[in-house]
């Protein structure tokens, strides 16, 4: 596992032209209308958005400004209404192998364990062998869960259910990471704690990450790209590159480019007149 | 800790301690005639006397409530399962189950004696009738209630319809369908009796009636502790399921 993160560290100095390189997901004028019987709502307008292979993107936003709409487009989970999208080559049309998704609630299966849980999509993919056994005990591990692997999710506060969560979603080693929101329901002080642990996970397995949030500061600090909404219907207000080096601390909160990115993002939400 | 499990179980004891002592209190002072009311003494003495009577009856209302219960449960689920899923069957059928439900059970147990007559069937068959609906509308909404967000997990994964079902749904439904057979079991034993009293010569029910009518009440008195007796054994029994099937559940769920 760890012969990629060093790759992916090397990999992170030119972050900053990943417009650059060969994309590794692409979505071209991209469009959702839902049909709700007397009214047709339009969620997205039209959204176009690029990203290379070990990438981590931010969809930041309003609430309700459509960028869940458009992660579960990303996922195959629902289908666009207009527009392309497609990852490694491949155009997206339905759910696909190699996607692993965690969701603002943990989510998990109450009736198994922890360990069951991570391996639920080994067993439905239907590698469950030895070895699937041993990565889920080692991802375990890496998000400070080793011993809780025969616990049952209500035993775990919402934090620890999260990583579960986590564990399970790259269990597969899955193409593409979505996470819808995953750690706005914490509370301040884990939040940051998981974004550590997140980058973490990233820097060791060299996942490609689409991360949905409406926290400008969990945007920037996370991201190589942040891909800022507008109100519904969505499109990208602005597209900000994060060109503050990885390995990054909570001390990078408080460098002067981090809040100058900040402030971009917040005049692009329209949130600073 | 184990002095509050004591004392847990102290307390009920104190209560049915208290309600015997006066009874007992108001059948002796107030001489109250053994036909109209027999004291506690006396249901106990009447349970031993008859103590080989009473275990044979009971054990005839036993399997009639068994096996109307697993009938109940063995048709309910599946039928739950298919209205779930079927939309035009969930249409078609739905409103008819509910309505069903206007008829006084009761009014049902002749026809299904002319039907089944006065053997074991006609007895489970009206235990089925009582039970059988708890069991479907609490399992539908079991499975209904499934979190949307695990469903499209297993749409990610490209789970298949039938791992879905048997890997998420059906589990999530769990808790629901034993909230419903909590409810079927108490009823599958009031169904037996209903039908023991419409027609049989045997079972507690039977047993009842016949005491009753030879103004042996002490005898009716102790044929109905017994049936209580049963009702909470075989809740128990489904209780004691809950727990080796779900031994995730939080200790709340398993409360009687």
């Amino acid at each position: 596992m760890n012969a990629n993160g060093a790759n992916h560290d090397a990999g992170q100095a030119n972050a900053g032209q990943a417009s650059a390189r060969p994309a590794f997901g692409r979505l071209v004028n991209v469009a959702k209308t839902f049909d709700t019987g007397s009214q047709r709502v339009t969620a997205v307008k039209d959204v176009s958005l690029a990203f290379g292979q070990g990438d981590l993107i931010s969809l930041l936003g309003p609430s309700g400004c459509g960028k869940t709409t458009v992660l579960k487009m990303m996922g195959g989970l629902i289908p666009a209404s207009g527009g392309t999208l497609e990852l490694a080559g491949q155009a997206i049309t339905g759910p696909y192998p190699g996607v692993g998704v965690v969701f603002q609630a943990p989510t998990l299966m109450p009736w198994r364990t922890v360990l069951g849980n991570v391996l639920f999509p080994m067993e439905v993919l239907g590698k469950n062998d030895r070895s699937a056994k041993k990565r889920a005990e080692e991802l375990l591990a890496l998000v400070g869960l080793s011993g809780f692997e025969h616990a049952y999710p209500r035993q775990l506060s919402g934090g620890m259910q999260q990583r579960v969560a986590l564990c399970r979603a790259i269990v597969h080693e899955p193409s593409i990471l979505l996470m819808d929101e995953p750690f706005g329901a914490l509370d301040e002080l884990t939040r940051l704690e998981m974004n550590d642990l997140l980058l973490n996970i990233r820097r060791v397995t060299g996942a490609t990450v689409a991360f949905v949030t409406h926290s400008i500061s969990e945007a920037i600090y996370l991201s190589d790209r942040v891909f800022v909404f507008s109100k519904r219907p969505a499109v990208i207000a602005l597209e900000l590159d994060v060109d503050i080096p990885y390995p990054r601390s909570q001390q990078t909160r408080f460098l002067q480019r981090f809040t100058e990115l900040e402030k971009q993002a917040s005049i692009a939400l329209g949130v600073v007149k | 800790m184990m002095r509050a499990n004591f004392l847990k179980l102290l307390y009920p004891l104190a209560g049915i301690a208290i309600i015997l002592i006066a009874w007992h209190l108001y059948v002796v002072l107030l001489r109250v005639p053994t036909v109209v009311l027999p004291g506690p003494l006396q249901v106990s003495a009447a349970t031993t006397t008859h103590a080989k009577i009473l275990l044979e009856e009971s054990w005839v209302t036993t399997l009639e409530c068994i096996y109307g219960f697993a009938l109940a449960l063995g048709l309910g689920i599946p039928i739950a399962v298919v209205m779930t899923y079927s939309r035009v069957t969930n249409l078609m059928f739905y409103p008819l189950l509910v309505a069903s439900q206007s008829i006084p059970k009761v009014a049902v147990a002749p026809i299904l004696l002319v039907w089944f007559g006065t053997g074991i069937e006609s007895k489970l068959a009206m235990a089925f009738v009582i039970a059988f609906f708890p069991i479907v509308v609490d399992t539908a909404t079991g499975l209904r209630s499934t979190s949307p967000e695990l469903l499209e997990l297993a749409r990610s994964l490209q789970c298949s319809r039938l791992q879905t079902f048997f890997k998420i749904q059906l589990p999530s439904a769990l808790p629901s369908i034993f909230s419903g057979a909590k409810i079927a079991v108490t009823l599958a034993v009031i169904g037996a009796v209903i039908g023991e009293f419409i027609g049989s010569n045997e079972g507690l029910g039977n047993l009842l009636l016949t005491a009753n009518s030879q103004l042996n009440t002490p005898l009716a008195w102790a044929a109905l502790v017994v049936l209580s007796v049963l009702g909470m054994i075989l809740y128990g029994a489904v209780v004691l399921a809950e727990r080796i099937m779900m031994p995730w559940a939080p200790d709340g769920a398993h409360k009687l």
